[in-house]
């Protein structure tokens, strides 16, 4: 506990704790790893019901044109991402990727046309290091705005819906990947239709000092619990979803990570803005003709979980090493193992079986289509 | 007689063969688990030695041999259902059975209320 006092806290740390949460350390803050009714339940609470979660440690930050001109704050940014800023329209928002120079991944983020500016939201680990490349680069005809200190919830779950409607009507008329601006608890926020769970559900942009009161009237509701970081990367795993610095990292490129789908046409070779991003020319080259790797789903054969960092071979000798898990878990909706990591083109095919060493045992291992769930976005 | 260790197993001693467990506190703290590895009958184990594996969702974690001796039975039940470890962990949530080598090396460990002071 003595380490504590080093970390940063979240608006709602002191809710954290009243409501018993075992607090980890995480990207420099103090946050909840899980509350008094475990990772299992919480994981399931959110498939079945909904899960108010704290992601007030993720950076916002605001982009926006000096000329007044929302465009050229779009453009600027497709200098730094190989996404199709350009026609993302207001209130809606994008997943989005900075990449370098190598065609590797500084950080994965949201991209949301709020208008008159761009709002976007980055992982907590890299934000320093992102506001200082969006600065930077943007700084000629952006003004980049580090919103740090505000609070950031999100309430995942079928019956988000409902529970936020009852806060703001308007909400439910959102679909996946909207975003506006709210008042909610009598402040400007803003709600868009997005998550990190696989189910629907809400992120909330909210000042500091009404976080705590959005979060306990969300808290009062039946069907919301509070969820932790437990919960929260069990779902993004059976979710499929890349946790950054585990999935992707500046050794892995988006083709690598079989985020293809992120990159849209206008950016690709003979699209409409082409190239024009850092390490453009190793990205498209393999949009092209393909990456000598891919990250690709595992199911295992037997109930041993397989973590992250376990290695992965062609046979069950152990003799051939061809990769590496990457994130592995167990997966409480797919009441077994899931793991996603790196392997060989020759062997990312749905189907092949592979081999996990744990504990000196090399486990058959299934590659799978992700997700391993069926999303529930309302598209 | 019931004693317990540091790592938070506890061992009933019949005879010379201990039955072993984790405690309540242990089984709280790992959270539901999803996955329990038992050593083999007939393995022999040092004290303090990696026996078996228990996960949650979350994470893995060893529970180690509480002293020398050889494995004589497990408790196929918590690998078939590991919830049993977690709703009850000195009761039927047993991991496994051992044959000490020296039961006289029992003295070494605390008794009950050692170790309730030691996880207060």
């Amino acid at each position: 506990m003595s380490e504590s006092a080093d970390l940063k806290k979240t608006p709602l740390h002191a809710l954290h704790v009243s409501l018993g949460a075992r607090m980890v350390p995480f990207a420099g803050y103090d946050m909840p790893v899980q509350y008094p009714a475990g990772v299992l339940k919480e994981h399931l609470q959110t498939r079945q019901s909904a899960g108010l979660f704290d992601v007030s440690h993720m950076g916002q930050v605001i982009v926006k044109a000096k000329s007044g001109n929302n465009a050229d704050a779009a453009l600027a940014l497709e200098s730094l991402v190989p996404v199709d800023v350009l026609s993302v329209a207001a209130g809606r928002q994008r997943y989005a990727l900075f990449t370098n120079d190598t065609g590797g991944i500084l950080d994965d983020l949201m991209i949301v046309n709020m208008g008159d500016h761009f709002y976007i939201v980055v992982n907590a680990a890299c934000k320093d290091a992102d506001f200082a490349h969006m600065a930077t680069h943007l700084g000629a005809t952006c003004d980049v705005t580090a919103h740090f200190d505000r609070g950031l919830l999100a309430l995942q779950g079928p019956k988000a819906q409902a529970a936020l409607a009852r806060l703001a009507p308007d909400v439910a008329e959102m679909k996946f990947m909207d975003a506006r601006a709210v008042t909610l608890v009598g402040e400007p926020c803003v709600v868009s239709r997005t998550g990190y769970s696989g189910e629907d559900g809400y992120e909330i942009s909210v000042p500091a000092d009404k976080t705590v009161e959005l979060a306990e009237a969300l808290l009062a509701m039946e069907e919301v619990e509070p969820i932790g970081l437990g919960a929260r990367d069990s779902l993004r795993l059976e979710a499929g979803l890349c946790l950054y610095g585990s999935d992707i990292d500046t050794t892995t490129t988006p083709v690598e990570a079989g985020l293809e789908w992120a990159m849209q046409k206008a950016r690709r070779t003979g699209g409409a803005r082409e190239g024009g991003f850092p390490g453009a020319a190793v990205i498209l080259a393999q949009l092209e003709n393909g990456a000598s790797r891919r990250r690709v789903g595992l199911k295992a054969e037997g109930k041993a979980p397989v973590r992250g960092h376990s290695k992965l071979f062609a046979d069950a000798e152990g003799k051939t090493e061809i990769g590496e898990v990457t994130s592995g878990g167990f997966g409480p909706s797919v009441e077994g193992p899931v793991a996603m990591g790196y392997v060989p083109t020759a062997y990312a095919t749905n189907g092949t079986t592979i081999y996990a060493e744990v504990r000196g045992k090399y486990l058959p291992m299934t590659v799978a289509q992700l997700p391993f769930i069926t999303p529930t976005y309302k598209r | 007689m019931l004693k317990f260790t540091k790592e938070h197993e506890w061992l009933k001693l019949e005879g010379d063969v201990a039955t072993v467990g984790i405690t309540h506190h242990a089984a709280e703290q790992l959270g539901d688990l999803v996955f329990v590895e038992l050593p083999e009958e007939g393995a022999t184990f040092d004290q303090d030695q990696e026996a078996a594996t228990v996960e949650s969702v979350k994470a893995a974690s060893d529970v180690y041999c509480p002293l020398k001796g050889e494995v004589v039975e497990i408790n196929q039940a918590i690998v078939d259902d590991p919830s049993l470890v977690n709703s009850d962990p000195q009761g039927a949530g047993w991991f496994f059975k051992l044959k000490l080598a020296n039961v006289a090396d029992l003295d070494s460990l605390m008794d009950e209320a050692a170790y309730k002071d030691m996880i207060a």
